[in-house]
C-alpha cells in the first residue's frame, strides 16, 4: 500500500473548483483515494482540506470539476445512496436534546432503514459492534449532554462507524481531545483500515501523527494546490514543509515507528524575524498581520 | 473514562453477537420478519393519557351548557337516533365547535414544532415570526376594504398567511435557511404587519372595526361544518405527511452536514416541511382567526412530559387539541353567559408560559 497510483480508486475528485459563496478555495484539485488506504491530508490553515472533504462528501458542489464515486459522478447518486458508501464525520454536530448515547449511535444506521423497518436485528448487531469498538457501549443509557469531549466524541465517530460504509470521510476527529484520545481515536481510525479494509480520509493537524498512520499522505498548500501525495517516508521531507507552512525543520526517523519525524527548528538567537518563531505563533502571525 | 488505547486491542470479531446483544436504544422494539418499529414507551404513555383528557373535555363539551345533556342523550344523537332537541344540540352547535377545536389546536401544535424544530428555536413558532399577523392582514383587508363574507374573510387570511411565510423564507432563503435568522427577520415583520393592521382598522367605520376587532380575537362561536371541514381536511391531509417526515425532521436536528451524511436530503426535507407548517398554521388561523401560544407552547410541553429526543409529532398534535378544548370549554363555561373568545383564554395562559420560559432560559444560559 505504497503506490501513489493505484487504477481502481473508488473515490476521486478530479479538476475540482471550489467556492464558498464568491470566494474561490481551490481551483484544478484533483485527489485520488487510493482504496483501503488511510489517507491522511495534511496543510495549513484555510488551504481548503476541510472544503475538499466536503466536496468529496457531495457537501459542496464543485464549481467545476466532478466528484466520482465506484465509477459514477457522485451528484449522479440519491443521497441515501451515498450515505451507504461513504461516511463522514463534521467537525461540528448537534446531538438533539436529552438523546441517549445509544439512540445517537442508532441514528448512523438512517441510510439503512425504512418506514416500517427502524430497527431490524442487522442495525443493532451494527450499533452493537461500533459502541463497542469505540467503548462507548457501557455509556448507552447516558444523556450526549453529560458527557466529556472526549466521549462525545467517539459517541460521533461511533454513529458514523454505525452507518458501516467502506468510505469513512474524517474532518479533524482529533480535536478538542487530550493526546490520549487522539491516539486512541487514530488507532482506531489504523484498525479499521488495516483489519477491515475500510477507505478511510482523515483531515490531520499534526504532521507526526499523520505521518504515523497514514499510508497515503496528501499535502496541500494555501490556494487548494496539492502540493506533495503519496508514502509519507518519501513525501514527508524538510523542504516540503518550509515550503508549506513556512516553518524550518528537521525531519527524523521516529524511534517508535521509524516514520518520518518532524522537529521544528530552534529559533535562532536573537533574532527577532517572526519566521523563525514555533509553529503556531506563525500561523498566528501569517492570520492576524494587516 | 475507559482505559486509553482500549480501542486498538478490542477484538472486532471475537464477540459477534455474544448471548443476546444488549439493550442500546430507548423504547421497546417490535419486530417481525420483514418490519420492525420502535416504540417509544413514554410517548405512547403520554399520548393515551393526552388521548383520555381530549375525550373526557370533548364529553364534557358535548353534554353541559344551557342544555345539559346525558352521555346517552349524545350518543344517541351522534348515531342519528336521538330526539330532534338533541340532534339540534350536538350536531348542529356544539359538535362543529369541537371538531373545529380539536382540529385547530393540533394543526396549530403540529406546526409550531415542525418550526421550532427546523429554527432550532424555541421561538420559531408561526404566531410569533409573523405569519399569524400575515393572516390578520389578509382578513382584515377583507373585512374593511372588501367587505367580504366569512368564507372570503377566511380566504383572505390564508393567502395573507401564505404570502407572508412567503415572503420571510425568501429574505431568510438567500443565506440559507438558518434558524436564528428565521427568528429575528420573522419578528421584524411581525411587528410591520401589526403596524398595517393597526393603520386598517383606523381606516375603517365603527361597524367594520367591530367586526375586526372580533376576528383578531380568535374564537370558534359560531364555527359550523363548514369550517370544521376545511380544517379537518387540512390536517387529514397535512398530518399524516408530518408524521412520515418527522425522522427526517429529527435528523435534520443534527445540522445540515450530519443529515446529509447520513443520507437526508436536506433541503428538499426543509422546504416540504417549512411549506406543511405554514398552511397548517394558515389554515388553522384563517377558521378560527389569531389563536395565539398553541403553537408555541404545546410542541414544548409535549417534548418535556415524553422526554423524546425528537419530535414526537403525535403527542404535541394531541397536546394541542386538548389545550385548545380546553380552553374553549373554560371561556364558554366560566365566563357564561358572555361569548369570550378562546384567544383571549390562550392569550392568557400562553402569556404566562412564555414568562416563564424566557425566565427558565435565560437562568439556563446564565448558568
Amino acid at each position: 500500500m505504497t503506490g501513489t497510483n493505484i487504477p481502481a480508486s473508488r473515490l476521486r475528485a478530479e479538476n475540482l473548483t471550489l467556492c464558498y459563496d464568491q470566494r474561490t478555495v481551490a481551483t484544478g484539485l484533483g485527489v485520488d483515494i487510493p482504496d483501503r488506504s488511510f489517507t491522511v491530508i495534511v496543510g495549513p490553515n484555510a488551504c481548503g482540506k476541510s472544503t475538499l472533504l466536503k466536496a468529496m462528501a457531495r457537501m459542496l458542489r464543485p464549481k467545476a470539476g466532478q466528484v466520482h464515486l465506484d465509477g459514477a459522478a457522485i451528484a449522479s447518486y440519491r443521497t441515501r445512496e451515498v450515505a451507504r458508501r461513504l461516511g463522514l464525520l463534521p467537525q461540528t454536530s448537534t446531538a438533539p436534546g436529552g438523546i441517549t448515547v445509544g439512540d445517537l449511535v442508532a441514528r448512523g444506521r438512517y441510510p439503512h432503514q425504512r418506514l416500517l423497518r427502524q430497527w431490524s436485528a442487522e442495525d443493532e448487531t451494527a450499533v452493537v459492534r461500533a459502541m463497542r469498538r469505540t467503548g462507548v457501549l457501557e455509556l448507552a443509557d447516558r444523556p450526549v449532554d453529560d458527557l466529556s469531549g472526549g466521549q462525545r466524541q467517539r459517541v460521533w465517530l461511533a454513529m458514523v462507524l454505525a452507518q458501516q460504509t467502506p468510505i469513512l470521510l474524517l474532518d479533524e476527529p482529533t480535536t478538542f481531545l487530550d493526546i490520549a484520545h487522539q491516539v486512541e481515536v487514530l488507532d482506531l481510525c489504523a484498525d479499521l483500515h488495516a483489519r477491515e479494509g475500510h477507505s478511510v480520509v482523515a483531515v490531520l493537524h499534526d504532521l507526526n501523527q499523520a505521518c504515523r498512520y497514514a499510508t497515503h499522505l496528501v499535502v496541500m498548500r494555501a490556494g487548494g494546490v496539492v502540493a506533495a501525495e503519496g508514502d509519507p517516508a518519501t513525501v514527508m521531507t524538510a523542504d516540503l514543509v518550509e515550503d508549506v507552512f513556512g516553518l524550518p525543520c528537521r525531519i527524523i526517523d521516529d524511534p517508535e515507528t521509524g516514520t518520518p519525524l518532524m522537529v521544528p527548528a530552534a529559533p535562532r538567537r536573537g533574532s527577532d524575524d517572526p519566521d523563525d518563531q514555533p509553529p503556531t505563533t506563525v500561523m498566528a502571525d501569517s492570520q492576524g498581520r494587516r | 473514562m475507559s482505559p486509553v488505547r482500549k480501542a486498538a486491542p478490542a477484538e472486532p470479531d471475537s464477540p459477534p453477537a455474544a448471548a443476546a446483544p444488549p439493550r442500546v436504544v430507548s423504547g421497546m422494539v417490535v419486530r417481525t420478519k420483514s418490519l420492525s418499529l420502535r416504540v417509544p414507551g413514554r410517548s405512547v404513555a403520554v399520548s393515551l393519557a393526552l388521548l383520555t383528557v381530549l375525550v373526557t373535555v370533548m364529553g364534557v363539551s358535548l353534554t353541559t351548557g344551557d342544555f345539559e345533556l346525558s352521555v346517552k342523550e349524545v350518543l344517541q344523537a351522534l348515531t342519528g337516533t336521538g330526539s330532534p332537541g338533541a340532534d339540534f344540540i350536538v350536531n348542529t352547535l356544539r359538535m362543529p365547535r369541537l371538531v373545529t377545536a380539536v382540529c385547530v389546536g393540533a394543526a396549530l401544535a403540529v406546526s409550531g414544532a415542525i418550526l421550532q424544530s427546523l429554527t432550532g428555536n424555541s421561538l420559531g413558532s408561526p404566531d410569533v415570526i409573523g405569519f399569524t399577523n400575515g393572516s390578520a392582514v389578509g382578513a382584515l383587508i377583507v373585512i374593511i376594504v372588501l367587505h367580504g363574507s366569512m368564507t372570503q374573510i377566511a380566504l383572505g387570511a390564508l393567502i395573507g398567511g401564505l404570502a407572508t411565510a412567503a415572503t420571510v423564507s425568501l429574505l431568510v432563503l438567500g443565506r440559507g435557511l438558518q434558524g436564528f435568522r428565521l427568528v429575528v427577520i420573522g419578528i421584524g415583520v411581525s411587528a410591520l404587519l401589526l403596524a398595517v393592521n393597526s393603520y386598517l382598522i383606523t381606516r375603517a367605520t365603527f361597524q367594520e372595526a367591530l367586526e375586526a376587532q372580533a376576528w383578531l380575537l380568535g374564537s370558534l362561536n359560531n364555527r359550523g361544518w363548514p369550517q370544521a371541514s376545511a380544517i379537518g381536511l387540512a390536517v387529514a391531509v397535512l398530518l399524516p405527511l408530518a408524521l412520515v417526515l418527522a425522522r427526517r425532521l429529527a435528523m435534520v436536528e443534527m445540522g445540515d452536514l450530519t443529515a446529509t451524511a447520513l443520507g437526508v436530503d436536506v433541503s428538499r426535507t426543509r422546504t416540504t416541511l417549512l411549506v406543511v407548517s405554514v398552511a397548517l398554521a394558515a389554515v388553522a388561523t384563517a377558521v378560527a382567526g389569531p389563536i395565539w401560544f398553541v403553537a408555541l407552547a404545546a410542541p414544548q410541553v409535549a417534548r418535556r412530559l415524553t422526554r423524546s429526543s425528537d419530535p414526537a409529532l403525535v403527542p404535541t398534535a394531541l397536546m394541542g387539541a386538548v389545550l385548545l378544548t380546553a380552553s374553549d370549554l373554560a371561556v364558554q363555561r366560566l365566563f357564561a353567559p358572555t361569548l369570550l373568545p378562546v384567544g383571549a383564554a390562550t392569550g392568557t395562559v400562553g402569556g404566562l408560559y412564555l414568562i416563564w420560559l424566557l425566565v427558565t432560559e435565560s437562568r439556563k444560559s446564565r448558568a
